[in-house]
């Protein structure tokens, strides 16, 4: 029957695809690993079909290298079955398991093909092995970019909703930091940050490390680089909120701020801002007193903050 | 051959960079602009870059030198409207110019240079 095409996986493909595709459907659904929360076994059954036919599509070509363009649309499937599986939060072996599944019951067909021929047996067999398992890394290999698309994704967005220029008053501007400043977010911070000032034309900024929870020479060296360009721009940094510890660092480490100007809290900050603009905040009338009993009630817990 | 022009407004020389520089090109200005500072006894020097989209560390330092040059012949430089990927460009190059001031743009760099030469004219007064 092998020498039917010298071919026994296209053999098997063309005769057995019926009790084959039972088998394997079988398999699947009795796998451990079987998501009956997210898929069903009609789902199954078709992906599994579709990939049978495109399996002995590639099979005839009689090319055993799942690269070459006859396996194009077996591994087309592959990936949109892979990547389908990661953004439904299948698990890696829970997607691997469709490939390697087939496994079983193409054996079971081939040994049933090649009886009393035992060298030809182990030979197909050796090359089926070898092909699904190719197939199933390639499952594996696209599940894994899919993850990692979201990733990136994520940390995009991450990257924009971090940093956000605030205009606290006309001609200031404000950059609260947070979280951990490394290269990477440095640069949109300081690219942000510059764009802004062009736009606005603010000759001042307040960069706000309240929300930074370590500064070490690598990120002292990131503000300094961002204060630095914009002072090449002709707008004035001041850094505020900074916090004991990390006073007590920067000093330990030796880090040299130079002329820059610093301030504990963006309080203060914004206070020399608006003097160096020639604007001074003023009590307009003392507060009545109906007035300032709310407005101490209201202010009272913010008062317990600070 | 290809110059960049200087103009002259009272006593401040004013220059606009309005197209790419080379080095060839940034060395004629240096010429240029010593000579002139000179001959039109200049007390202020504003430097628009606002149209520079690229420097090397040749411009960036020769930005530098036209400034300490032009503190020698006692004049004030000013650099106005740097674009913000030149000050990434230069910083990241570690070509702060300590020495060179800044402003956003050129009415704010006049009023700099305005407000240091007359700061300079009450010193060099002395103690009355």
């Amino acid at each position: 029957m092998a020498s039917e095409s010298g071919n026994p996986l296209d053999d098997i493909l063309g005769r057995d695809e019926a009790i084959l595709l039972q088998q394997w459907v079988e398999g699947q659904v009795n796998a451990p690993g079987f998501r009956s929360d997210r898929t069903s076994r009609q789902e199954v059954t078709d992906q599994s079909r579709r990939f049978l036919s495109l399996l002995r599509d590639a099979a005839k070509s009689g090319e055993t290298d799942i690269d070459a363009p006859a396996w194009l649309g077996a591994r087309e499937m592959l990936a949109d079955l892979s990547s389908a599986r990661a953004q439904q939060g299948f698990s890696p072996s829970e997607t691997a398991i469709f490939i390697f599944s087939l496994k079983q019951p193409l054996f079971d067909r081939l040994a049933a093909a090649l009886p009393g021929d035992p060298e030809r047996l182990a030979q197909a067999t050796w090359k089926i092995n070898a092909m699904i398992d190719r197939l199933g890394l390639y499952t594996i290999e696209v599940f894994q970019r899919g993850r990692e698309q979201v990733i990136v994704r994520q940390q995009q967005e991450l990257m924009e909703l971090s940093t956000p220029v605030v205009t606290l008053w006309e001609g200031v501007l404000a950059l609260p930091l947070i979280g951990t400043l490394d290269s990477a977010r440095t640069q949109v911070v300081m690219e942000s940050l510059l764009q802004r000032i062009v736009e606005s034309g603010a000759p001042i900024a307040i960069i706000d490390i309240t929300g930074v929870p370590t500064v070490d020479t690598l990120t002292a060296q990131h503000l300094m680089k961002t204060v630095a360009a914009a002072r090449l721009m002709g707008a004035d940094c001041i850094i505020s909120g900074i916090r004991p510890q990390i006073a007590q660092t920067i000093v330990h480490l030796g880090v040299e701020l130079g002329s820059v100007v610093t301030k504990a809290t963006l309080a203060d900050a914004f206070a020399i801002a608006l003097k160096r603009s020639g604007l001074a905040v003023t009590r307009v009338q003392p507060p009545r007193r109906g007035d300032s009993q709310d407005a101490e009630q209201r202010s009272a817990p913010d008062r317990n903050e600070n | 051959m290809e110059r960049i022009p200087i103009l002259k407004m009272g006593e401040y020389l004013l220059v606009t960079i309005q197209v790419d520089m080379h080095d060839r090109l940034a060395m004629t200005l240096q010429d240029d602009l010593t000579s002139k500072i000179v001959t039109a006894r200049s007390k202020g020097v504003l430097i628009d870059i606002s149209a520079l989209e690229m420097v090397d560390s040749f411009i960036g330092r020769m930005l530098a030198d036209i400034a300490a040059m032009s503190r020698i012949l006692d004049a004030e430089t000013v650099v106005v409207g740097m674009q913000p990927a030149v000050a990434i460009t230069l910083v990241e190059l570690g070509l702060s110019l300590k020495g060179v001031r800044t402003a956003l743009d050129i009415e704010r760099g006049m009023a700099l240079l305005r407000s240091r030469i007359d700061a300079r004219g009450r010193e060099d007064a002395g103690p009355a």
